[in-house]
């Protein structure tokens, strides 16, 4: 009973947050906009046209971007940490988020140059490629080497590498449009357009609602694969399943916001600490609302506490999310558990 | 039968670890495999447990080769060798994992699970730790819940690798008298055992394996009896006694120095204490049938015995004279002497004389 109460207690949290950040998000930037305002261009009753574009357009679709981009890549984490049964495991850390952004970095020069502008699918299917390639190598690797620690080094070189590709492209790339392409190589929610929303929203919720499904196997992972292939788990289907999926959404993100630091590994962790749980089927919503919560709190710093100059968001995760992954490390070294 | 294997072969990639074994389970009873570390237990295990492929022959399974996994996870349960570190989950979280193959699509508990849980856990006496979280427990407690865990499949046959490694003398025997309980109870049981001693007295069959192949499959009297055991690990050097069940390191040889008069289980420390200070000793004079005997068959250079049943007659009395005079110390263990061992005192008042005999805290300074 205890424990339904903490559940319960935490998931109303994590709504409110939601709720607050969001309106916060929508309503801050550099012309603020008020709450009539707000009210009224929602009902349509307001005149002035510059506000509700801002409102609509810009802010709207770049909140919501945060709330499911930051959720996806949160679950991706979570689903990569039960994968390698180890808690600092994640998109970004094993360098898969910096294998999308290579690929899409790659393929929208090569666009660029074509002359036309990639649509949301084309960035999407370029992304997951590059996460795909990426998961292959990191599984590749872990393969090789049983320490975890280690295998996190080999994915953060990985991702430096791809980093450092990406950069070289981007810094060759002839065009207009490599200014944009600067910025989301760096990590941002800004420039979602409705059109990324719809495709996002399709790919995410599909892929979320197939993660939720999985979260009895993923629960009985957590005994380790024998055990949990004793109690009829399909090893091979299961495996295949989590790392597409961790993939894909790791991809979606990486396709609209670029990378994005840290809030893999963070979120599940604060989360399991909120919860006071491991187990996937609460665990999956709650990180989900988790990550939304903190990438709406970490955009809306990025936007605004050196405006008008704009971070990227990375810089705010670091900066909220290494220190927790710093700490996570110490502490299992001080367990002495180098599994 | 609940198990069978037939002609199976088991192994990693193309390497076989153990040929050509035929083996059947039945119903109710306890089957340990024995053997030296690396004989391939472990690997025997996982393949009767679906869990390596068979590199040939088969493991049928309530009579069927292949059974679903879903089917497969309600007839047979694990417990294997390892610890294993659940993120944030008590022990009846841990236990109830069990009760996978029974809930549905989200793995929610309906109140059967919830009973069957509650009873499998008080089976295995881990009700009160029921909201402990399972990495705060003592690796006693872990075995006991993971226990639980298997028992909540609800199967016909448990496999478990090496179970009580790890575990304390009361938990080991706690363990086993569990585990015979609920054979007793129509469940069957296969596991490997580090233990000889614990192997004797639990299973109703051993399977001993010796380079890569099944060597012996018999009763533990069978198996136990004679140097079968010695042979089993290689042991060239010390013994396994078969009496007592219990390894001894190998004899100092040579003549002996020291002369310990024993009988009725009272030399046995002391023969292993002159055993660890490299001293070589004669044991005598000892009845064939006298718990002394078997330790010192091990552990003196010389022993002088007796026939079982029969007082000490004269010549063997004028042996150990002879083995006696050429120590330079003699130690009586023996408090007591009646009709059997009376020629035993005619040795001490002997030593006295002889001005030979010492105290055990002599032979400590010396």
């Amino acid at each position: 009973m205890k424990r339904k109460l903490r559940y319960t207690g935490g998931f109303i949290l994590l709504s409110i947050c939601l709720i607050l950040f969001s309106l916060l998000g929508i309503l801050c930037g550099s012309s603020t906009v008020s709450w009539q305002q707000l009210t009224d261009i929602l009902l349509h009753r307001s005149t002035d046209e510059s506000a509700a574009a801002i409102l609509l357009q810009i802010r709207l679709p770049r909140v919501l971007a945060a709330i499911l981009l930051g959720g996806a890549l949160s679950v991706s984490g979570l689903l990569l940490q039960c994968f390698f049964n180890n808690p600092i495991a994640g998109p970004f850390v094993l360098g898969i988020s910096s294998g999308a952004k290579l690929s899409v970095a790659l393929v929208m020069v090569a666009a660029l140059q074509q002359g036309f502008v990639l649509h949301s699918w084309a960035m999407i299917g370029a992304s997951f490629l590059g996460s795909l390639l990426s998961m292959g190598w990191v599984l590749l690797l872990s393969g090789r080497v049983r320490s975890m620690s280690v295998l996190v080094v080999g994915g953060v070189m990985t991702g430096y590498i791809c980093s450092a590709v990406t950069e070289l492209i981007v810094a060759f790339a002839d065009d207009a449009n490599i200014v944009n392409l600067h910025n989301w190589s760096m990590g941002t929610f800004s420039g979602t357009d409705w059109a990324d929303i719809r495709a996002m929203s399709a790919v995410l919720c599909a892929a979320l609602v197939l993660s939720f499904s999985l979260s009895k196997p993923l629960g009985a992972y957590q005994l380790g694969e024998s055990y949990a292939e004793s109690v009829g788990v399909d090893l091979r289907k299961f495996r295949a399943a989590v790392i597409l999926l961790s993939s894909i959404l790791a991809a979606v993100v990486t396709a609209f916001a670029g990378p994005v630091s840290f809030v893999g590994v963070a979120v599940p962790h604060l989360m399991k600490q909120l919860f006071g749980t491991a187990k996937p089927i609460v665990m999956i919503p709650a990180v989900f609302l988790g990550g939304s919560v903190v990438c709406l709190v970490c955009d809306l710093i990025a936007r605004t506490a050196f405006a008008p100059t704009e971070l990227s968001i990375s810089t705010v995760t670091a900066v909220f999310g290494a220190p927790i992954v710093i700490r996570m490390l110490l502490r299992r070294n001080a367990h002495g558990a180098a599994r | 039968m609940v198990l069978h294997a037939e002609h199976l072969t088991v192994g990693y990639g193309r390497t076989a670890v153990v040929e050509d074994m035929t083996l059947t389970i039945e119903k109710g009873e306890i089957v340990t495999l024995i053997g030296a570390n690396g004989a391939g237990k472990s690997t025997i295990l996982k393949t009767l447990a679906a869990q390596l492929a068979p590199l040939s022959g088969c493991v049928m399974l309530d009579g069927r080769e292949k059974m679903p996994p879903e089917e497969l996870a309600k007839y047979l349960s694990v417990m294997l060798t390892g610890h294993i570190h659940p993120e944030l989950m008590t022990c009846y979280e841990v236990a109830a994992s069990g009760r996978y193959p029974y809930t549905g699509r989200f793995g929610i508990l309906s109140q059967h699970d919830k009973d069957v849980i509650a009873a499998k856990m008080a089976l295995t006496a881990v009700t009160e730790l029921k909201d402990t979280p399972f990495d705060k427990l003592s690796d006693g407690q872990k075995q006991r819940v993971m226990l639980a865990r298997a028992l909540c499949q609800e199967p016909d046959i448990l496999i478990m690798d090496e179970p009580t490694s790890y575990l304390d003398i009361r938990h080991k025997v706690g363990l086993l008298t569990l585990v015979r309980q609920l054979v007793r109870e129509g469940l069957s049981v296969v596991m490997s055992l580090h233990e000889l001693e614990l192997a004797e007295r639990v299973a109703d069959r051993i399977v001993c394996i010796r380079e890569g192949h099944i060597d012996r499959i018999g009763t533990p009297e069978e198996i136990f009896s004679g140097n079968y055991i010695r042979e089993l690990f290689a042991m060239d050097e010390g013994g396994y006694e078969a009496l007592y069940g219990v390894p001894e390191l190998p004899a100092v040889r040579g003549t002996p120095e020291v002369f310990v008069i024993g009988g009725g289980g009272t030399g046995v420390p002391v023969y292993r204490m002159l055993q660890r200070k490299g001293i070589p000793f004669a044991a005598g004079v000892l009845h064939e049938n006298d718990l002394d005997y078997p330790a010192a068959l091990a552990l003196a250079s010389v022993v002088i015995p007796e026939h079982a049943f029969q007082s000490i007659r004269p010549d063997t009395l004028q042996r150990a004279m002879d083995v006696m005079v050429t120590c330079r110390e003699v130690i009586c263990c023996c408090k007591k002497f009646g009709e059997m061992n009376a020629r035993n005192e005619q040795l001490l008042m002997h030593a006295k004389e002889m001005h030979l005999l010492t105290e055990d805290s002599l032979i400590l300074s010396g």
